[in-house]
């Protein structure tokens, strides 16, 4: 099982200085915070992408190579890239490029944005929002398996004869990942390819996130790519820290009230209760996560949102050595533990090389 | 047969509630005439659950009291729905809870028999009904009944209101036991039943 963090990348003033970093120190603390869940032993860093203010991360694949080079085992990856209104192309030829870069250690979550505006602004139509990830994602799928491509589709100028460059890496795609809150149509989407489906629980209540994994391990069997339990499910987690789970509650609480996604709303402890939100101890955290399997079932990838809500670069840090050294060793072994023998790892580029190596040997 | 009331008044005791408790008073025995037993009659104080309906918008789910109101009203055969009159419409506290309904059920109230009614310090708004509350359901799918009933303070000690709850009431119940056995089919459950993924594909496909 893999666990990593996912980061929003909002630039928010922290409540309890009024300090607001600027553009570069909050890019920096990002890239600090990804060579730091390196460092504590944790497998996979993700950034979303945004086009609108407070958020920086515009430009994802520029940001995880350089991350990139200045890392050795670290999965990089997205939350989400916006498959909706990005070019297809362009998102096949920027990730095969971060492929070759980072020696296969590149996944992606396909998404389709946290605002409307997001739409017309890249000259698409919100209303069509599900059609352009249906559409262009299919296009994407190709691009990464033919090396020659003649395309015609509604939402994008025909293609004749395009190759798409680099090739990807060995010839194996990134493995994706569709993340979708809301959509059973992006479950469905998942379950077709036999991608993987990453459900973003973070602000909702469990039986929600049920019904959804249990929708895309359904659908995932029945296009015949394995049992429901083999199915490639991912989750969102968002922890916060102490020893002491007062101290954790009293320090967390001027940033959780002021949020600005959950902020001036429901009380940390109403939160905490309702969603998988853990503001405590080590142990806490640990209790809290092993549950999600309760309602999940075995799953592949846990991603901690960690950086957000003004918290200095400094405190996240110190929630990343707590996160790697007294939380995720204590997962690996729990979750590990009367896991079927049939449940998956998570797809990486060596485990897919090899899979394409044993089917071609079959052939 | 299942009658839900929804009350938006915020005093205890309320001339919102009091109205409110007429119509069903009305309704209820007529919607399941002639069988002896009255229709359920459940009230729904949005008081109660004003802080989850806030925190519906804050949260972007809703909290369980106001998952149990919203499965009520989703279940229900009919609808009486009153709101106090503040500034010249009704109370954000009732916009608000249809709004987190529909956000959370779009369908809940489709073809659905609902009565509106209103009161008000004085006359001078009564037509909030059809200027504000009969739009807000027709919007929603309602089917809304023909009559409407406003209560102004001064109604209370007048001749009238007794005969337009009893004429409202009684249209309800016409239209909970007309409507009863042709409600429409239930909502599409979209995770029960999933559009096949090539339906999908095969929509964008080029033509020819």
């Amino acid at each position: 099982m893999q666990f990593g963090i996912f980061s929003v990348g909002d630039v928010t003033p922290d409540p309890t200085t009024g300090r607001t970093p600027t553009e570069r120190e909050r890019i920096k603390a990002m890239v600090a915070i990804a060579l730091k869940a390196e460092e504590v032993g944790l497998d996979v860093f993700a950034t979303g992408e945004h086009h609108n203010p407070p958020f920086v991360p515009s430009s994802p694949t520029t940001m995880l190579g350089y991350i990139a080079a200045r890392t050795e085992r670290l999965v990089l990856s997205t939350s989400t890239t916006l498959i909706t209104t990005n070019d297809p192309v362009k998102i096949a030829e920027d990730f095969a490029m971060l492929q070759h870069l980072a020696d296969g250690r590149v996944d992606l979550m396909m998404g389709r944005g946290n605002t409307g505006p997001v739409y017309p602004w890249f000259g698409q139509d919100i209303r069509q929002g599900i059609n352009l990830a249906v559409e262009n994602y299919a296009l994407l799928h190709r691009l990464w398996r033919e090396d020659v491509v003649d395309w015609e589709g509604k939402f994008r100028t025909p293609l004749q004869g395009f190759t798409a460059t680099p090739r990807p890496l060995d010839g194996v795609p990134p493995f994706v990942w569709h993340g979708s809150i809301r959509s059973p149509e992006i479950a469905e989407q998942a379950a077709y390819y036999g991608d993987g489906f990453f459900h973003n629980n973070i602000f909702w209540p469990a039986d929600h996130t049920k019904r959804m994994v249990e929708l895309y391990r359904a659908r995932y069997a029945h296009y015949g790519h394995g049992t429901p339990e083999q199915a490639i499910v991912g989750l969102g987690g968002q922890v916060f820290m102490r020893k002491n789970s007062q101290d954790a509650v009293r320090e967390f609480r001027p940033y959780f009230d002021v949020a600005p996604v959950y902020g001036h709303g429901p009380s940390l402890e109403e939160f905490t209760e309702q969603t998988p939100l853990t503001v405590g101890s080590p142990q806490q955290v640990i209790e809290k996560t092993l549950s999600f399997r309760d309602y999940a079932g075995d799953y592949q990838r846990q991603l901690f949102l960690m950086d957000h809500a003004g918290l200095p670069l400094k405190t996240v840090l110190e929630q990343l050595d707590l996160l790697g050294e007294e939380v995720v060793p204590v997962l690996r072994k729990e979750f590990a533990r009367n896991r079927p023998a049939g449940v998956p790892d998570a797809p990486t580029h060596s485990s897919l090389l090899a899979a394409r190596k044993r089917e071609g040997a079959r052939a | 047969m299942r009658l839900v009331v929804v009350s938006a008044g915020l005093s205890v005791p309320s001339s919102t509630r009091l109205l409110a408790d007429r119509l069903a008073a009305v309704a209820a025995p007529a919607a399941t005439a002639p069988e002896p037993g009255p229709a359920d009659v459940r009230v729904i104080e949005l008081r109660d659950l004003a802080v989850e309906i806030a925190h519906t918008f804050t949260n972007g789910f809703p909290g369980r009291a106001l998952s149990e109101a919203f499965e009520a009203v989703s279940g229900a055969d009919g609808l009486i729905v009153v709101t106090p009159v503040f500034s010249a419409s009704y109370s954000g506290l009732f916009k608000s809870f249809f709004d987190a309904l529909s956000v959370t059920d779009p369908d809940a109230l489709a073809g659905k028999p609902v009565l509106i009614a209103a009161t008000g310090g004085t006359a001078r708004h009564s037509l909030v009904l059809d200027h504000a509350l009969r739009p807000l359901f027709s919007y929603l799918r309602a089917v809304v009944v023909p009559t409407g009933v406003y209560a102004a303070s001064e109604d209370w000690g007048a001749e009238g209101l007794d005969g337009r709850i009893e004429r409202a009431g009684r249209e309800l119940a016409t239209l909970m036991a007309g409507l009863s056995g042709t409600r429409p089919l239930p909502r599409r459950d979209s995770f029960e039943e999933v559009t096949p993924f090539e339906e999908r594909l095969a929509a964008l496909r080029p033509a020819g």
